[in-house]
């Protein structure tokens, strides 16, 4: 996925639109609150439609449990902020953590989470990019499980600090 | 008798061969889901969950996909909770018993290796949904397909009797995946349309991933010449009504029930 996609598909011009889009965008995430659903990519267009706030999401995981909280949390926002809201799903196209914005990546790394290596793609049947260690900075780094505590983190442990970490699955 | 008939027509049949991949998806999502609590290491239990809730993702979407096109006010939930198991159409290999850990990772590798290529073909699907669906399905199936690869070789290359097991659950699903490579009268539909891949010629890449597995584990692929078939139109083994009893339990028991 080209670096163009990382943003949203269409920058708000006029004051309300950009209104609807400051609210949805500040919506955190609520398993990893530091980022927002703007952030990790995951917002991927706020328009008007007759005077409803139309937000446009792409579920990051298949099955993960927070898609459904996190379009309440972006609906109940563009309420707050006085629109009729409504939340188109969108699948195609999927969700890359290339999409996790610069920002984001920082966000997630001083959270203590490793950020996703950029270029999420095809890998080989076996083995895998170096992670490294979001507290002191070491790539000697060892995966203890690819399935962490959410659908999209997996379980690391740094062999220079000693400290265990998650790390933000590359796909 | 209620029972998974023949599609009457072609629009039914396009449906139908959705509702078999979302019944192969959930059916399989609540096997793995029972090792919740049981499995043998924390990482490994959260593992097989979170496999699980990718299957049920998969499941879900297509589910509300066929009960938005049947037109006949059925939700997603109805598909999965209120149908007995005569009107599953799920593979048999995905209803087999989770067995000892073995059992379960041999299974969980041979309908991986299966549906990675088969969603990879499926993003030139004609159908949105399945484009869509196939995109996402496709990166967790390459991860998939890794969990299970490697706990194959940890087994299968392990001690004695890590070995012993893991080529028993070979030697015990083998039976089973001839079915993963036969498309229903539905399925054929589906795919003079372009809408699924066919099903035949993702074969000779599903015997490349799992041959190379076999060959770093030490494991041989026993030969079979009687294929078990029939999940397809609602042939299931005793086992499946076991999973249904306790997936649609609550929703047997309290109709309509809500939360």
């Amino acid at each position: 996925m080209t670096q163009e996609a990382a943003t949203i598909d269409r920058i708000p011009e006029d004051a309300l639109l950009r209104k609807a889009w400051e609210a949805a965008a500040a919506v955190p995430d609520p398993e990893i609150p530091v980022v927002t659903v703007a952030d990790l990519g995951i917002l991927r267009e706020v328009r008007l439609e007759d005077g409803v706030a139309v937000a446009r999401v792409s579920p990051t995981y298949s099955g993960c449990p927070a898609t459904q909280l996190i379009e309440t949390a972006i609906a109940a926002a563009l309420e707050k902020a006085g629109f009729r809201a409504r939340i188109e799903r969108v699948l195609s196209p999927p969700w890359t953590t290339d999409w996790i914005t610069e920002e984001g990546r920082e966000k997630l790394r001083a959270f203590g989470i490793a950020p996703p290596e950029r270029a999420a793609g095809k890998r080989a049947l076996f083995g895998e990019g170096r992670v490294a260690c979001p507290r002191c900075g070491s790539d000697d780094t060892e995966r203890v499980s690819e399935f962490g505590s959410t659908p999209c983190k997996a379980h690391y442990r740094c062999r220079t600090c000693g400290e265990p970490f998650d790390h933000f699955k590359c796909i | 008798m209620v029972f998974a008939r023949p599609p009457a027509d072609r629009n039914e049949a396009l449906r139908l061969a959705l509702l078999e991949l979302a019944d192969d998806h959930l059916v399989l999502s609540q096997r793995l889901g029972e090792w919740c609590g049981h499995a043998p290491t924390l990482e490994e239990d959260l593992a097989l969950t979170n496999l699980a809730l990718d299957l049920l993702g998969t499941a879900r979407t297509l589910y509300a996909t066929v009960a938005e096109r049947e037109g006949k006010g059925r939700s997603e939930d109805d598909l999965a909770m209120l149908r007995v198991e005569r009107e599953y159409r799920n593979l048999l290999l995905v209803e087999r018993p989770n067995g000892d850990f073995a059992h379960t990772i041999a299974r969980q590798l041979f309908f991986a290796a299966f549906m990675r290529p088969f969603w990879e073909r499926a993003l030139a699907s004609k159908d949105e949904v399945v484009q869509g669906v196939a995109g996402k399905a496709l990166k967790e199936m390459r991860y998939h397909v890794r969990h299970a690869g490697e706990w194959t070789i940890r087994l299968g290359d392990g001690t004695e009797e890590s070995h012993r097991r893991m080529q028993g659950a070979i030697e015990a699903l083998r039976p089973y995946l001839d079915e993963l490579f036969v498309s229903s009268e539905a399925a054929q539909a589906a795919e003079e349309e372009g809408v699924l891949p066919v099903r035949a010629d993702i074969r000779p890449e599903w015997e490349e991933t799992v041959s190379d597995v076999f060959a770093r584990a030490g494991l041989t692929m026993p030969e079979w010449p009687h294929p078990r078939l029939g999940g397809r139109e609602g042939f299931h083994g005793e086992e499946l009504g076991h999973l249904l009893a306790e997936l649609q339990y609550l929703q047997r028991a309290y109709p309509g029930a809500q939360w």
